[in-house]
């Protein structure tokens, strides 16, 4: 019987991988923007399988409310990438050092 | 082992397989891919947990929306994905340290928390049975009663973020003709073209 445990080792898993990917894609910033969206995912995970075994709606609606910071943050984060883009001809996350004093 | 646990290790496989296939995927488009397989098995993973309408939410705006947004960045924008590939290599050692470390530090907590006695009884919204309302209606009267605000919140962050990646990414180019519509519809047929009797052998000299 798949209990409570398994949906958060999964969670948990995701969101190591979310890590890994942020680490391993330091140059390139799409794919960071795409590994916190794996970390948020497994958030909602988190949150999903709790609302369903303790029997509590509020779980959903505050999953929700993650999905739409996380649509808001994707949009947001590629508009500034496409805007660094047109600036510098590059998304290396190490050539960010415009404001550097 | 029944129909429903099966399913629940096909997705759960899935979901980890394709969410590592993103983070290592030579080519963006691919990982972009691979990242709607993941949220697809998340799906459903939420309807086995009786979550329906947030799996059809997450299809819908991952799938449909977040999705199309990272694919259409990454085709638009001229970008040499091979050079920034090129030292995925060096940073593998300390990425996997770090998600090694960290995925040990979860497993730590695996099996080691217990619920408190009083927890079913701080429920702020108890799930109505199933027969009486089903998943979305009985989510709608909780949002569109208890958490009102927060939800219209969650909209103005929305217009927030439309207005501001379209602030980001307009631009105005001075350097392109443009189609001026009032200089066009006040435009005078009479002044427009002139009529010239052209003597023969002279031209207009």
């Amino acid at each position: 019987m798949v209990g409570l445990e398994h949906y958060l080792t999964v969670a948990a898993a995701l969101f190591v991988i979310g890590i890994f990917g942020i680490f391993l894609n330091r140059k390139n910033i799409i794919i960071i923007l795409m590994s916190i969206e794996l970390m948020l995912l497994s958030v909602n995970i988190n949150l999903i399988a709790f609302s369903a075994f303790l029997n509590d709606l509020v779980g959903q609606v505050f999953t929700m409310f993650v999905l739409t910071v996380a649509a808001a943050e994707a949009a947001i984060g590629l508009a500034i990438l496409v805007c660094f883009f047109r600036n510098r001809g590059t998304i290396d996350v190490e050539d960010v050092n415009v404001m550097k004093g | 082992m029944g129909i429903a646990d099966i399913t629940f290790y096909a997705f759960a496989v899935t979901l980890l397989g394709a969410g590592f296939l993103v983070t290592i995927a030579r080519n963006p488009v691919h990982s972009v891919l691979w990242l709607i397989l993941t949220f697809l098995s998340a799906a459903g993973m939420f309807v086995l947990l009786g979550a329906e309408f947030i799996a059809m939410l997450l299809i819908i705006v991952y799938v449909g929306a977040v999705a199309v947004l990272f694919l259409f960045v990454v085709m638009m924008l001229d970008i040499d994905f091979a050079a920034l590939k090129g030292e995925m290599a060096r940073y593998f050692p300390i990425a996997g340290l770090v998600g090694l470390v960290l995925l040990m530090q979860m497993a730590l907590l695996f099996g080691s928390w217990q619920e408190a006695d009083g927890a079913a009884a701080l429920r702020q919204a108890p799930t109505p049975d199933l027969d009486e309302v089903h998943n979305t209606k009985a989510l709608g009267m909780i949002i569109y009663d208890q958490y009102f605000l927060l939800f219209q919140v969650a909209g103005l962050i929305l217009l927030v973020a439309m207005i501001g990646a379209i602030v980001l990414t307009l631009r105005h180019r001075k350097d392109i003709k443009r189609q001026n519509v009032i200089a066009q519809m006040h435009r005078d047929p009479a002044k427009a073209m002139e009529l010239k009797d052209v003597k023969p052998g002279q031209g207009l000299g």
